[in-house]
């Protein structure tokens, strides 16, 4: 069944306090029982400059945003127009703004929206130290009919700083607005939920990444800061330190990604986060961890590129760097996250992965779940912890090989302090001791050791999530990863909605590629859309390359900063299924 | 050698490998391997219990023909692999050894903030003002005039970095300079720069006799310095600004900075309790 929801956005310039705004509403539509999303777009300054709250709610868990938004809050016109490619509106959405800003700009009208006006300043100013964000609260509260009381208890701890006076006055102000709603048109309203029903969490995407790095057995974080990682890594730092971890602030990605592999190499499971210009200068230093065997986590939440690109904007285009930008020959792991809750679950499963294979792995998460906050039903616990085989004693009369060949490929790894084991770990090719080597079997085998590592492990379900629609995967599938998957869902809920059957594979295994589960996952499909936020169609090229995908596979690819709407990866499953039954 | 008669006695030889080093004969990476060795053993410090790490270079090879622990990493990264080994690992004695090329001009923003940061390692830079490894090219220790490559046929026509200078303005917290020609006073410069607290810099004039044969002079021209360390940094700056390169064989400076350690909050904190932060 497709969600009830409701959908608005509060645009504001500096000062305007929207992402406050938003997230009084967020906070407050939890306290009600509803779930939500949001997410938010601002523009480059570094301080004040126009900013838009998007926010998504519903009485049921959601993955994603819809295709228009119901209501456009706007507390003032500045700069808005830079967002209207972000804020989709339609004849039937409303847009209310204040009247001593002017009239809405003829950018936002093109779709004939319907418009209203709320006092939001004058209303402000009739109340001591009222803000016109909390009258457009209050406004927004009585539209989409979010108790009064929710608000009360968010805005109390909020201002729990500020004083009585404080709180006071917002909630006078909030109360003006739900009395000035009365006069606006109507939008759709959700009902009521007990709060008390379902464990529910509040987190974002950047915040769940720390806390399965933190579940998985991570305790060094070696950071520089990025947009959109900075708040991965704001996050662990106090919170690693509570768990008996540390975090270090590094001088550039190229010290981060080397001290971790040096704290690896000490015994400590390490990460770090980054983006993609940062991603790029690790990049030979994760051939090192390939090459010396030493695990460790690297999050890449992926913002729109190449160079400096858009960086406080969403795109999956790195996917080609993080899987084949190491030179030589470099087995190494990429999983995806494909949600905000799936970043904790993506995160603590690399964690695993990295340890057992002694290997290093990345993560792709992006500036769009990263940054989005959602309330959503409370993770589930995980069993994945980091553990890693390691050589405890030496034995009698044999020197120990650090690269030894063993079945599985991995080797059993000494840590420093252990007696009778000392060795060097080595980035030059090396024999089984670990003792350079330009030999060509040498080579040879410790290629198809570190291959083998990987090759061979177990990923068991976990590398991708396969959903049928409710009626049946009938022959149709929708293979995507990342960010596309909540539209993609969404989609396939509608589809089934009007009887449509469709199969869903959100990959979360990037790398090494499984063709075998694949193919089984494809059983009976004989059409399939590859939807991907990337000029270039890189997720489509990489199926193609090693894959056997349906004769009929369409590419629906497109670069960032705008995400997929439902609406949109639906129209290209209809497109395709046309004709047939 | 007999301060430590009553703990477990190790000879120099204990600590190096079987491997055979690549270095040409006449190098003066040698007497750097065996000043190592001969200071690990003085410290009596098991060999489980120390880690040499190491960037790219001729000079970075020295880790595989030590019998501690050791890491070779990529070319110019010694330091930051080292400072997140030795934070992660307090109990270990961490070495870092390289090359001028590694150490300041592929790992000059590396070796800037490891003075800076003032982590409890001691750095050997063994500086032959040349990339040897590669066949000859200019350092950025090298002379402005030096006309020996063939990348560079009129000299680099760049002062060279000093990196005794810049290590003191950057912070280090212990700096010394020594010769290739004496192990022994290398060996007992080592052992203080080892037991003294935060970043220790060492440099060591170590010939390359290949692409600078004219640096087998060295032994003649170096002279032991004639003042013994300041702990004052505006007095170890004027001197060091001023010698001419060849001081050498004792500290010129020795700082007092704590080193860095981060906090830790406590440890007897709970997952659970990061958890309840999301929690409705």
């Amino acid at each position: 069944m497709t969600v009830q929801s409701v959908s608005l956005t509060i645009a504001g310039s500096g000062g305007a306090g929207v992402v406050t705004a938003g997230s009084l509403l967020l906070d407050a539509a939890a306290r009600a029982g509803w779930y939500a999303l949001m997410s938010r777009s601002s523009g480059p300054q570094i301080r004040g400059g126009e900013a838009a709250a998007m926010l998504r709610f519903a009485t049921e868990p959601i993955m994603s945003h819809d295709d228009s938004f119901h209501l456009l809050m706007a507390i003032d016109w500045d700069n808005i127009t830079r967002f209207s490619a972000e804020i989709p509106l339609t004849a039937a959405s409303l847009i209310v703004g204040d009247p001593a800003h002017g009239d809405a700009p003829a950018g936002l009208l093109k779709n004939t929206p319907r418009q209203a006006a709320l006092p939001m300043s004058e209303i402000a100013g009739t109340i001591e130290n009222g803000r016109p964000n909390m009258v457009a609260l209050g406004a927004i509260a009585a539209m989409i009919g979010l108790p009064p009381a929710a608000m009360r208890v968010v805005v109390e701890s909020a201002l729990k700083k500020k004083g009585a006076a404080a709180i006071e006055a917002s909630m006078a102000a909030f109360f003006a607005g739900i009395d000035a709603a009365k006069n606006l048109p109507a939008i759709p309203k959700l009902p009521a939920v007990d709060a008390d029903t379902k464990p529910r969490w509040s987190i974002t995407g950047n915040e769940a990444t720390g806390l399965g790095a933190i579940r998985g057995g991570v305790r060094f974080v070696a950071a520089y800061p990025i947009t959109p990682a900075t708040e991965v890594l704001e996050w662990l730092a106090p919170s690693l330190a509570k768990v008996g971890g540390m975090l270090v602030q590094a001088e550039d990605e190229l010290a981060s990604i080397n001290q971790i592999i040096g704290a690896s190499y000490g015994g400590t499971p390490s990460m770090t986060a980054t983006s993609g210009p940062g991603l790029s200068l690790m990049i030979e230093s994760l051939g090192l961890a390939v090459a010396a065997e030493v695990p460790l986590v690297v999050v890449d939440v992926m913002r729109v590129g190449p160079s400096t690109g858009i960086a406080t904007k969403s795109e999956q285009s790195d996917l080609n760097i993080a899987v084949y930008g190491l030179h030589g020959d470099a087995p190494h792991v990429v999983v995806a996250a494909n949600s905000v809750a799936d970043c904790l679950f993506t995160t603590q499963w690399a964690v695993h992965l990295a340890e057992a294979m002694q290997v290093p792995t990345l993560v792709l998460t992006d500036q769009a779940m990263g940054q989005s906050r959602a309330i959503l039903p409370k993770p589930a616990e995980l069993a994945f912890i980091g553990q890693r085989e390691v050589a405890r004693q030496a034995v009698e009369g044999q020197r120990y090989k650090r690269y030894a060949m063993t079945g599985s490929g991995v080797s059993p790894m000494a840590i420093p302090g252990t007696p009778g084991l000392t060795h060097t770990a080595d980035g030059l090719e090396h024999n089984e001791f670990g003792t350079p080597s330009s030999q060509a079997s040498d080579h040879q085998a410790q290629m198809d050791k570190r291959q083998r590592k990987i090759s061979g492990f177990n990923y068991g379900d976990h590398w991708a999530e396969i959903t049928d629609s409710e009626v049946g995967a009938g022959d149709t599938a929708i293979i995507t990863w990342g960010s596309a998957t909540g539209p993609a869902r969404e989609a396939l809920q509608r589809h089934a909605d009007a009887g449509g059957k469709a199969r869903l594979i959100s990959l979360r295994l990037i790398a090494p590629v499984q063709p075998e589960k694949m193919t089984e996952a494809l059983r009976g499909i004989t059409r399939a859309v590859v939807v991907e936020q990337s000029h270039s169609g890189q997720f489509y090229r990489m199926l193609r390359a090693f894959y056997d995908l349906p004769a009929k596979t369409v590419s629906l690819h497109q670069g960032g900063p705008l995400p997929f709407g439902p609406q949109q990866i639906l129209d290209q499953l209809k497109q395709l299924t046309a004709g047939s039954a | 050698m007999e301060s430590c008669a009553q703990k477990k006695k190790f000879l120099a030889k204990d600590y190096k490998s079987e491997l055979k080093p690549i270095w040409c004969p006449g190098c003066g990476d040698y007497t750097v391997l065996n000043a190592i060795t001969r200071a690990l053993a003085e410290m009596a410090l098991a060999p489980e219990d120390v880690a040499v790490v190491s960037g790219i270079g001729c000079s970075s090879r020295i880790p595989a023909y030590t019998s501690v622990y050791g890491f070779h990493g990529v070319h110019g990264r010694a330091l930051p692999v080292a400072t997140g080994l030795k934070l992660a690992r307090p109990d270990l004695t961490v070495l870092v050894t390289g090359g001028d090329g590694d150490g300041f001009s592929i790992g000059g923003n590396h070796f800037l903030h490891a003075c800076r940061r003032n982590v409890d390692l001691t750095y050997i830079v063994m500086d032959n003002q040349v990339y040897g490894m590669t066949k000859g090219q200019a350092s950025p220790t090298t002379a402005p005039d030096w006309e020996g490559s063939k990348l560079t046929p009129e000299g680099t026509g760049i002062n060279p970095f000093q990196p005794l200078v810049v290590g003191l303005a950057s912070g280090a917290n212990f700096i010394a300079r020594v010769s290739a020609s004496d192990p022994v006073n290398m060996a007992q410069i080592i052992v203080e720069a080892v037991r003294h607290p935060g970043f220790s810099l060492v440099q060591v004039l170590s010939p390359c006799v290949t692409f600078r044969p004219e640096q087998q002079e060295w032994r003649d021209i170096v002279r032991t310095a004639v003042v013994d360390y300041t702990d004052d940094a505006a007095r170890a700056a004027r001197r060091l600004m001023t010698d001419d390169g060849f001081n050498v064989g004792k500290v010129l400076y020795k700082g007092s900075r704590p080193p860095y350690r981060p906090e830790f909050e406590n440890t007897d904190g709970s997952i659970a309790e990061l958890e309840a932060r999301f929690a409705l």
